[in-house]
């Protein structure tokens, strides 16, 4: 189970902003964290606290393909986000990494920046501490909960690796 | 069985007779990509798999083109990391500084990709390539380490969208206008998850040039992947080029898509995306109150020997405005080359102009032209978000590259015929 504080954005939320290019000279995880953000909020990296979420409204993640965006966010302690959709290159990476995400427009709907959310990943939940509404988040297609239960792309891929070799692929 | 271009070639390399869009699949690849930002981390997550090596050697290409020239110790050694890995796993298409270019312009230069193949890259722009008919789309780094160790990934089948362009184009009307046009009408999000297929008499009267800059910029629109259909010019630009065997594929007459949108061009002006977003699409005629101090004209955009040509008509015999930096950023060394025999070179220099070398730089705000707080760009590249040049106060805007150049000189956004 997820608890944590909201760090509310609005729409097209893009990667330059989540981590601006000038810093894409690093690949290490807490360098980026500590600008995660920096672009449309210069306070997140002080305010936000291990377990937070983000909500944003449409399209979250635009622009470029820079895996540097999710590893920023997780980094700096961020357990989820939560949004009406994902630009497809950053839903992928997500999942890819690790990330856990959630499309909800009801919940993006009625979650205020400040709010303390709980977060039911397995069952794709997420309530409202405040309102004590609970929010049935779009589930993921099967492949993704095979990604996930394997424990991400590099997992996946191993085991595809060794089915290879022991030539039963 | 009928299916659109995108999902004839899905279902090629997922050894399937048809797909639909949302099914899952996994599709062996063509070719697998990745520039000095991306590639380093997708080395990081090769190396833990276990791999005894690349799927193919002949099929993995690094392009270090970001912040290349290295511009500090830094960015020198994410591309060392690159070059010890292409060295270790002989990789063929390791592009040295000198020998490369902007990777989306380079890669189907040199032959790397033809129609039919199914391509993914590191970089969100590897949509480009679907100009030449293959399915192609952007990915990260953990993707690209995977499948280069399986030569395969996992796709969802994407809805498909039409897009038809009647009419012909108006003087200083482009590919980058339509593209642009498109964008503003559907939003950057319109595409999301899609497949947008450019058709039509405008598309087809198009040069390649012009089809590269409209499938580049499909991502703008949150599209997974843009693709033209192949045809005469699409062969005559592969001929000597392409280094494989290819598939010409195309859409089936009566197959399905979630939309069609048809645009008439012949009405069409000159198109400039005011800041944030590249959807604020507006005529440039309504963009003349804006006095810039930076004009930058190339990128994997606009950065093709056709780009450079339609700016240096423009520039040559006449002076970049005083209060005005205008920089030129050819996307390959081959580029670079064909302006000093055609006189291009000469052209932009007399005009004040100062010609980078290839490199991804200004474009992201990297290196090469990063903006001041306060200033505002005319740019032929692809993004205009909040701080993607430089400062977070600085401002971008989008435009082709006839009219970047007219812009250039006039010290303000406007069109060459403003040009006395």
């Amino acid at each position: 189970m997820i608890q944590g504080k909201v760090h509310r954005y609005g729409s097209d939320v893009d990667t330059d902003v989540i981590i601006p290019a000038r810093y894409l000279n690093t690949t290490d995880p807490e360098e980026l964290a500590a600008h995660c953000m920096e672009d449309i909020d210069k306070g997140f990296t002080s305010r936000v606290s291990p377990g937070d979420v983000i909500v944003a409204e449409d399209n979250f993640g635009c622009g470029s393909s820079r895996e540097h965006a999710p590893i920023a966010i997780k980094a700096s302690g961020i357990s989820c986000v939560i949004a009406n959709s994902f630009a497809r290159i950053f839903y992928r990476n997500s999942l890819n990494i690790g990330l856990p995400i959630l499309e909800c427009s009801d919940a993006v709907r009625a979650i205020r920046d400040g709010d303390e959310v709980e977060i039911d990943l397995a069952r794709g939940l997420i309530t409202d501490l405040r309102s004590g509404e609970t929010f049935g988040a779009k589930a993921f297609p099967d492949f993704a909960i095979e990604l996930i239960n394997d424990g991400g792309l590099v997992e996946y891929t191993k085991k595809l690796i060794k089915q290879r070799e022991s030539g039963s692929l | 069985m009928s299916m659109t271009i995108t999902e004839k070639i899905l279902a090629a390399h997922a050894g399937r007779e048809k797909v639909e869009p949302g099914e899952i699949i996994k599709a062996r690849l063509d070719l697998v990509m990745g520039n000095d930002i991306t590639a380093p981390i997708a080395i990081d997550k090769f190396e833990k798999l276990g791999a005894s090596g690349v799927f193919d050697r002949e099929r993995v290409a690094i392009v270090p083109d970001h912040c290349t020239p290295n511009k500090d110790i830094k960015s020198a050694e994410l591309v060392a990391r690159c070059r010890r890995f292409a060295r270790q796993h002989d990789l063929p298409y390791f592009f040295e500084t000198g020998r490369a270019g902007i990777e989306h312009a380079l890669i189907p230069d040199q032959g790397l990709v033809g129609p039919g193949d199914a391509v993914i890259g590191a970089d969100s722009h590897t949509c480009t390539y679907g100009a030449l008919g293959a399915f192609s789309t952007g990915v990260g780094s953990t993707d690209l380490g995977c499948a280069m160790a399986v030569g395969e990934t996992w796709f969802k089948v994407p809805e498909q969208i039409k897009f038809v362009y009647y009419g012909s184009l108006p003087p200083y009307v482009s590919g980058k206008d339509l593209i642009l046009y498109t964008i503003g009408k559907i939003g950057v999000d319109g595409a999301l998850y899609s497949s947008m297929e450019f058709t039509g008499e405008a598309i087809e009267a198009l040069d390649m040039a012009g089809r590269f800059t409209m499938c580049n910029m499909a991502i703008e629109a949150g599209a997974k992947n843009g693709i033209v259909p192949p045809d005469g010019k699409t062969m005559e630009y592969i001929k000597g080029r392409v280094r494989r065997g290819y598939t010409l594929y195309e859409s089936d007459p009566d197959a399905v898509y979630s939309r069609v949108i048809e645009i008439d061009c012949s009405g069409l002006e000159p198109q400039v995306s005011f800041p944030h977003l590249p959807e604020n699409a507006r005529p440039v005629s309504e963009a003349s109150q804006v006095a810039i101090q930076q004009a930058v004209i190339g990128s994997c955009t606009n950065g093709r020997i056709e780009d450079m040509r339609a700016a240096a008509a423009v520039l040559a015999g006449r002076r970049v405005h005083k209060d005005v930096r205008c920089i030129i950023l050819p996307s390959t060394q081959q580029v670079v080359l064909q302006m000093i025999k055609e006189g291009l070179m000469e052209a932009f220099i007399e005009a004040g102009c100062v010609v980078s070398t290839p490199t991804c730089g200004p474009c992201l705000g990297g290196h090469m032209g990063v903006l001041a707080k306060g200033e505002k760009a005319i740019s032929t590249t692809n993004r205009n978000f909040v701080g993607r040049m430089g400062h977070t106060e600085s401002e971008v805007y989008l435009a082709s590259p006839a009219i970047a150049a007219a812009s250039a000189v006039l010290g303000r956004i406007g069109s060459p015929e403003e040009l006395k």
